[in-house]
């Protein structure tokens, strides 16, 4: 199983990077297409996020594996001053900043999962995850598990 | 910058050859805007099967150069998205907008001429 990769986010030439970096390990663990493409493009919006709102930070890609699934988890974090109204900045006609857009939808229509904190003092953690069962019998049997 | 930007009659190909920062996204809308101006261009094709991610800021950027480059006087197709990315830029609802599109260069160029077709034959 490959280790985690870090990314560190000051400009946006490192966007370059964690977008490569994402499809690499998204490929390396077996994800079939269309899935590199989808987790590159919401960690690119992620990791633009950090560029132009916070000045900096940190994009964590983290493989994992169970009985059942393997998938990858983006951890985003930065310093910067926070998102005010969090419920409003994961709505569709939300615009941050100058009619720039988030971006923050878009990019969780792209993962299974997704979730942000954020705050003035500490900053804007977004975690995501994409995974995949190994295989179709894995999780019928799996769901049929947890309802006997 | 990686991208290769060839003259064709009145058409200007701009095929992008590799993924792009944002700065480089920026500086192709100034530069096809001159040169659509320099060369007096009436098409514009946008080659971008190289990108395999088109973001929001991406798919604003071509969706500017687009409106930009028609108040210079040419049309634009953009050519190439690839399945993954078409299948991306659905999923993730990117409004493209005023974007023309179409599969290949053979494709853009039969577009460009019925686009430009009937247009002022070049009273410059």
């Amino acid at each position: 199983m490959a280790d985690e990769v870090r990314v560190v986010i000051a400009d946006d030439a490192d966007l370059v990077t964690a977008r490569a970096e994402a499809r690499a390990m998204a490929e390396r663990l077996g994800f079939p297409r269309p899935d590199p493409t989808l987790i590159a493009t919401a960690i690119s919006e992620i990791a633009r996020n950090i560029v132009v709102h916070s000045g900096g930070g940190e994009i964590v890609l983290e493989p994992f594996e169970d009985a059942n699934r393997y998938g990858l988890i983006v951890i985003a974090t930065d310093k910067g001053p926070g998102i005010r109204d969090v419920e409003a900045a994961l709505r569709d006609d939300y615009s941050g900043r100058g009619g720039l857009g988030l971006g923050l939808p878009g990019a969780r229509r792209l993962m299974d999962e997704f979730d942000l904190v954020s705050d003035a003092e500490t900053g804007t953690t977004v975690t995501m995850k994409k995974w995949r069962y190994r295989d179709e019998l894995a999780r019928l049997r799996e769901e049929r598990g947890r309802r006997a | 910058m990686s991208v290769a930007i060839l003259r064709e009659g009145d058409y200007l190909i701009a095929a992008i050859l590799s993924d792009l920062t944002d700065k480089e996204v920026l500086e192709l809308r100034g530069e096809l805007t001159e040169l659509v101006g320099r060369y007096r261009s009436r098409g514009l094709v946008i080659d971008v099967s190289a990108l395999d991610v088109i973001d929001s800021f991406v798919a604003r950027a071509l969706r500017a150069i687009v409106l930009t480059v028609r108040l210079r006087g040419a049309q634009t197709v953009i050519v190439g998205i690839q399945p993954d990315v078409a299948i991306a830029l659905v999923q993730f609802r990117l409004n493209l907008g005023p974007l023309r599109v179409a599969l290949d260069l053979d494709a853009a160029r039969t577009l460009l001429d019925q686009l430009t077709e009937g247009e002022a034959e070049d009273g410059r």
